[in-house]
This record gives structure tokens, sequence and C-alpha cells, in this order.
């Protein structure tokens, strides 16, 4: 016997109750169930698949058992923590500005809206707020870093039901916005931009064209985009009706963003508490009922298009101005004001090796991510370093909850249902 | 000379191995550009460049993949059948390459112009499933399995329909010879009259050589490579070769059965000037680039859809069809009396 399969052995023995039913009578062909005829209990085993983490649909580093009946599925058992770094632990050695990055590689689909969380806790516990122009930049971009998230989820969605050319497209337009992420930050995907009081540093000039320009193009492609999928009978065969949530069982598991939303249950952190500029904009927040792998698709399309609107306002409302807390405590000179002042010589060292200390205090803090509810539970204990920080990740709620909609489902349903529930291990991992 | 070739034993040997590599080798030279090919005319589709950089336009790529793969090393699983294992490939090249003995590239100019041709194709390309079905048997993985059980399901349901299409086009002809079914066609194309079942049989040959949109057996998301996950190398290279050369097969069986095969397509001086071969030629490419533009646009099926879509929307159809073309046929007395 091979080792496959006493692994296999292994894991029919845990079986639990859901396998054990037999037929129920209903089931049976009707002249069984009248005549008393011996009836015999035929029973077929589940046999256990791998799927991932290095499989093609494992969205990075998935390990999923999926305890089969041939093809159809009778038990998805996630494994995760293939991706742990440990980064709740080490923020609580970083000082704050050290600590932000991280919040980058929690997510890296979506870096900016993640940085914005823990710059947001930090400055509530400082009591300081961000100049009106950093909080526009901020809202600008943590709606780029939107569309850049939901691009690579919708295509990759796509490619997991073998739609091969959505990926392809959405790569180019993907290669604008992360051109504007590295126009700002210098880096496209980590970009340690939004800064506790404010942002790094202000938009290069031509930076706001640049994006009117591109928010005029971009609904075109949107259009493309739905023109290959939406109405496409086979993409809708492979979504309607798969992976189906009620809004009660989304609200039980812990959902929130798009799947939420796709669930029937319009609730948006921009709207409901909004922060930085996002109470001056007007959108609005797209629900679908039917709480399916479709929806769910719907909804993230529809975001999109609402993203630009926000870019769009963002860029007729922003003005010139400060870009962090005029207050040397908080944010580094300029650099060459560090070359004439002593002061501001004195500042810089100061912010660069033991930065600011936090008053104690203790703060949840929630943003909408393209995701969804991502929050920082940060504890400051008055020294210059977070006592604690609880990241509330989005995907790991969504990623419970696969079991439930992957049960009884085909293998390639089980496909869909994770494309749909856009995960990234960095964030469920951290 | 001519008495040798073909009034002995040897000569007629020779002379038949001069035909076989006639066919063969512009059918293996196709299929490599064929990968060329799909990867262009997808590239273009999905605004990128596909290969440019061995060769002006890439056309050395398929000979880079060749040698590439060529060297690579032969991975056998443990627990996997060898024999079989290794078998397998071979026997889907091999019969890959059988099935074109009878395909005419011109007025009867095929390697063995026998009477039962369509009936020797739907041999051939039902055999083909044995490939599969050992190579997911004797990798003994998981994922290979099922995706042998996917294509095994899916190659006879739409064998089905494939079977009943042809039967209509046979009604029609009055023979089972490639070459009297495209001199049939002299007058009309019998993608016109039969419009409907040109379509069915265009997807059902999709699904016969495992295309997308029902690459199920090998669906990339699902079972990673499906039948062929754990092959490698040369192993790996005839599977890739037997399925393109499928491909260019069924394009050929398209041509051949609804689009005139050889003939031009209206009867008239400069179209007849052109060497019927590359008619048959230009109308495989066509059927090809269908075939690879159909793989850009759609998702792939799920494996219950494929299934009712074979069974319960093409067989009736096709069923119906067949007995419309009878019933037609003969209510006009056109039905073809014997061998025309």
């Amino acid at each position: 016997m091979t080792e496959a399969l006493k692994q296999d052995e292994r894991l029919n023995g845990q079986r639990d109750v859901l396998d054990e039913g037999v037929l129920p009578e209903a089931l049976l062909p009707e002249e069984v169930a009248d005549k008393e005829v011996e009836r015999r209990t035929v029973e077929i085993d589940s046999h256990a698949l791998n799927f991932g983490p290095q499989h093609p649909s494992a969205h990075g580093v998935l390990r999923l058992v999926l305890e089969m009946e041939g093809e159809v599925v009778a038990r998805a058992v996630p494994h995760i923590g293939l991706l742990h770094r440990g980064t709740e632990k080490l923020i609580e050695y970083k000082t704050y500005p050290k600590a932000l990055p991280y919040f980058d590689r929690l997510d890296y689909a979506s870096p900016m809206c993640e940085e914005h969380a823990f710059a947001l806790a930090t400055e509530k516990l400082l009591g300081i707020q961000a100049p009106d122009r950093a909080r526009w930049i901020r809202v600008i971009f943590a709606e780029i870093t939107r569309i850049l998230n939901h691009i690579l989820n919708l295509t990759a969605m796509g490619l997991d039901c073998g739609a091969v050319t959505p990926a392809l497209w959405g790569y180019e337009e993907r290669e604008k916005l992360l051109e504007f992420h590295e126009a700002v930050s210098g880096a496209r995907f980590h970009a340690n931009y939004f800064r506790p009081g404010g942002v790094a540093r202000d938009m290069p000039a031509g930076m706001e064209e640049k994006i009117a320009a591109w928010a005029e193009e971009f609904p075109n492609w949107i259009d493309d985009l739905e023109g290959l999928l939406t109405e496409n009978r086979i993409w809708k065969q492979r979504t309607v009706g798969i992976g189906v949530f009620t809004s009660e069982q989304a609200l039980a598991w812990g959902w929130s963003g798009p799947c939420l939303r796709g669930s029937g249950v319009p609730w948006d952190l921009r709207r409901s508490q909004p922060y930085d500029n996002y109470d001056k904009v007007d959108f609005e927040i797209p629900v679908a009922r039917h709480g399916d792998c479709y929806d769910r698709y719907l909804v993230r399309v529809a975001e999109m298009r609402e993203s630009v609107k926000i870019i769009k306002q963002g860029l007729a409302q922003i003005k010139p101005g400060p870009i962090k807390v005029q207050d040397p405590k908080f944010s580094p000179p300029p650099r060459a004001e560090m070359k004439r002042s002593m002061e501001a010589l004195i500042h810089h060292f100061k912010l660069f090796t033991e930065s600011y200390h936090v008053p104690p205090g203790a703060t949840y803090t929630a943003v909408e991510t393209p995701k969804g509810e991502f929050g920082v539970y940060l504890v400051a204990d008055g020294t210059n370093r977070p006592y604690r920080c609880k990241i509330r990740p989005t995907g790991f709620a969504h990623l419970q909850a696969i079991d439930e909609l992957s049960r009884r489902g085909m293998l390639a349903d089980a496909v869909a249902i994770i494309g749909s529930l856009d995960l990234v291990f960095g964030e469920v991992d951290r | 000379m001519a008495d040798f070739f073909f009034h002995t034993l040897a000569g007629q040997l020779i002379l038949m191995l001069l035909e076989t590599l006639a066919v063969l080798v512009p059918l293996l030279i196709g299929v490599a550009y064929l990968t060329l090919m799909e990867r262009k005319v997808m590239a273009a589709m999905q605004m990128r460049r596909g290969p440019n950089v061995n060769g002006i336009f890439g056309l050395l790529q398929a000979f880079a993949d060749a040698i590439k793969m060529i060297t690579k090393e032969t991975i056998i699983p443990t627990g996997a059948n060898r024999f079989l294992f290794l078998f397998a490939p071979f026997l889907t090249f091999s019969l890959a390459m059988t099935a074109w003995a009878v395909i005419p590239t011109g007025n009867g100019l095929a390697v063995a112009n026998i009477n039962v041709g369509i009936l020797y194709l739907l041999a051939i390309s039902s055999l083909g499933v044995y490939g599969m079905l050992i190579a997911g048997w004797a990798s003994n993985s998981k994922y290979a399995f099922l995706g042998s059980l996917r294509s095994a399901a899916q190659m006879v349901s739409y064998e089905v329909s494939i079977g009943l299409v042809i039967v209509s086009v046979l009604l029609a002809v009055g023979s089972l010879n490639l070459n009297d079914i495209v001199l049939a066609q002299r007058h009309v194309w019998f993608c016109v009259p039969m419009f409907p079942i040109f379509i069915l049989f265009f997807i059902s040959a999709l699904a016969e050589t495992n295309r997308a949109p029902f690459d199920l057996p090998e669906g990339e998301s699902e079972l990673v490579a499906g039948f062929f996950v754990e092959y490698s190398s040369l192993s790996f290279g005839l599977f890739f070769l037997g399925e393109y050369a499928n491909m260019i097969l069924m394009s050929a069986m398209v041509s051949i059965l609804f689009l005139g095969g050889w003939l031009p397509p209206l009867g008239i001086a400069p179209l007849t000037w052109i060497p019927g071969p590359l008619w048959l030629i230009a109308k495989i490419l066509f059927c090809l680039f269908v075939f690879i533009w159909t793989r850009a646009t759609f998702p792939r099926f799920r494996y219950d859809q494929l299934m009712r879509l074979g069974w319960k929307v093409f067989l009736p159809f096709s069923l119906l069809w067949m007995i419309a073309t009878a019933g037609f046929l003969l209510a006009t007395g056109l039905l073809p009396q014997g061998v025309s």
C-alpha cells in the first residue's frame, strides 16, 4: 500500500456524521420503498484530495483537503498558516512608523488600504488629524487600490472558471494603476505611503491630470470585461446559484465587504462610519440579493464603477496644501530645512531612531478594504512601540465558510467559490 | 522504374512509406506551428505580443520548445505502472497519426482511399480515449484519475452526437468514402443546407479534442493538468503532439464534411486555379482559428453541465435532424441510390 493510500484511510477514519447517513426513504425508487425487499447498503468510500498549496487555483498558499465522493465535495477542510510570518508579534518590537510597512505585506493585492487602517489607528491614539490634502490623497489612492484589487480578483476568478482572456486584459490596466503607485511612493506594491499624520510625500506634478485621464478611460475597460463575462451563458452557468450564502448566514459567519453586500446586507464602513474624506463624496453602495458567486462578481464590478466616481470627485475637490501634520514631533522636516536648522536635524534624528511616544490607550480602527472590514486593534502603553497590535483580517472570516459553501457542490464549484471569496493569504495567515 | 514501384512488393512498400511520410512530415510541422499560431493568435486577442524572441515573429519557438521538451528528464512517479505509463502517450500519438491515412487532400489524393473512410475515422477517434484512460490510471494520482474519468465520459457522450451528425451527412451523400463526400458538395457545401448541425458538429469537435470550453479533462484550475499531470519530457510531448494533431484532424473532418474539402467555394476560373490541397489547408486553418478564438473567449463548463449539454441537447437534436433529413430525402425522392 502506498503512502498516499494510507493517508486516505487516516482521513476517512475521521469522517463526521455527515457521511454516515443511509439513503433516506424518499430518495429510494418507489418499488423499493414499497415492497419489503431485502435492503443492501453499499458504502462508497470518499477519497481525500489535497487541493493546494501548489495548486494553480489555490490563490497563494491555501491547502484545502477535499473529501470527495467522485466529483462531489463531501467536506472541505481549509488548512492555513503556510504564510504565517508573525506580523502581529513583530509589530510589537517596532516603532509605529516602522510597523507600518508590515501592513503592505498583509494583503499584498491591496496594500495601501491596509496601511490606511494602521495610519488611522495611530492617528487616533496620537490625537492628530491629517491635513485636508493628505486625506484626499488617501481617499483617491485607497480607491485606486480598491480597483487594483478588484481587477485582480475578478480576472483571477475568471481564470479559475477557465476564462483566460480577462486576466491578461486586467494586467494591462493594473499596470497603469501600479504606475500611479510607483509615481507617488516609489514602489509598485509595498508602498509605505500612508503614514500616521498624512502621506509620505506629495503627488508629483501632473499626477492629478494623469489619474483624471485614466478615470475617463477606465469605465470602457469595465465594459469590455463585462462583455466577456457578465452575460456569458457559460459564465452564468458556472456562477449563478453556486456558493449561496444568505444574509443571516453571512452576518453570522462574520463576513464583510463585497461578499456581505453580495448576500444582501448594505454595509459599508465608508458610509456607516466615514473616515478621512469619505463623508464628502457621493457614491452608491452596490448590493445584490442572492448571495451566490455571480452576485459577488456583480457587486465587485459595480464597486469599480463607484470607485471611479469617488476618484473623480476627489480630484475635483483636492486643493494644494500640506500633506502631513505640520508638527515636527510626528512628521519629518523637509530635507532642506534639516541642512539649515539644528532643531530640524534633532527632530529628524529623534523621529527616525526613537520615534514618537504614543500616549496610553487602545483603539479598534477599521477601514473598508476592497475585501471587507479590515481592523486594527492597537494598544499603546505610552512607549514608542505598540503594546499589542491585533489585526482583524477580512479573508479569515470568508475562508472559514468554505466548507459550508462548497459542500455537496462539484470540484469545479469549489474552485469558483474560492475565486469569488477573494482570499489573499498574506492577510489570512498574517 | 514504374514497373518496380507498382508491380513488386518491395516497390509498393517503399511507395507506401513515401506516401506516409508525405502526410506525416507536413502534419508534424503543422502541429509545431499550430502551437505557435495558438500562442500568437491568443496573444493578439489578449493584447500582448506572444513569442517573439526566437527567430522573426518567434518562428523558431516551436523548435526551441521541442528541443527543451526532448532534453528534459522523464520522470516516472513511484507506484505508477511503468509499462502502461509510457505506453499511453505512445498510443495517443500513434492513433492521432494513423487517422490521417484516409484524409483526402485532393481528388483521390489520400494514402488510403477506402470505402469506409468515415467509419475508420470514427473508430480511430474512439480509440483515442484509451490513451487518456490508461494514462490517468497508470499515473497513480488522484488528479490524473479524475481527469481520465472525465475525458472518458466526455468523449463517449460527444461521439454519439458526432456519429449522428455524420449519419445525416452520409444520408445525403450515399457513400462512406470521404472522397465521395467531398465530391457530393460540388454544387453546394453541406454547411449551407445543414447549418445547425454544422455548428453542432463543430462544438462536438471541440469537446472531442478536449479544447476550451470543454477542456475539463485537463482543466487547469481544477485538475492542474488532468490526465497528464504526472508526465514530463517526451512522454508529455507525445500527448501534446497527439492532442494538437487531433485538433488538426477534427478541423480536417469539419472541412471535409461541411466545407467542401479541397473544393473551392465557387467552381469558377480564378478560384479553380488554386490547387485543391491549398484550399483544404486554408479551410483547416480557418477551423483552427475558430478553435483558438473559442479558447480565448469562453469560460470552462462544469462536468455535469457538459454532460447535460451532450445528452440532453445535442443528442436529441442531432437525432431529430437525422430523421428529418431522411424524411426530407425520401419525400422528395432525392435519396441517393448506391455509390455515386
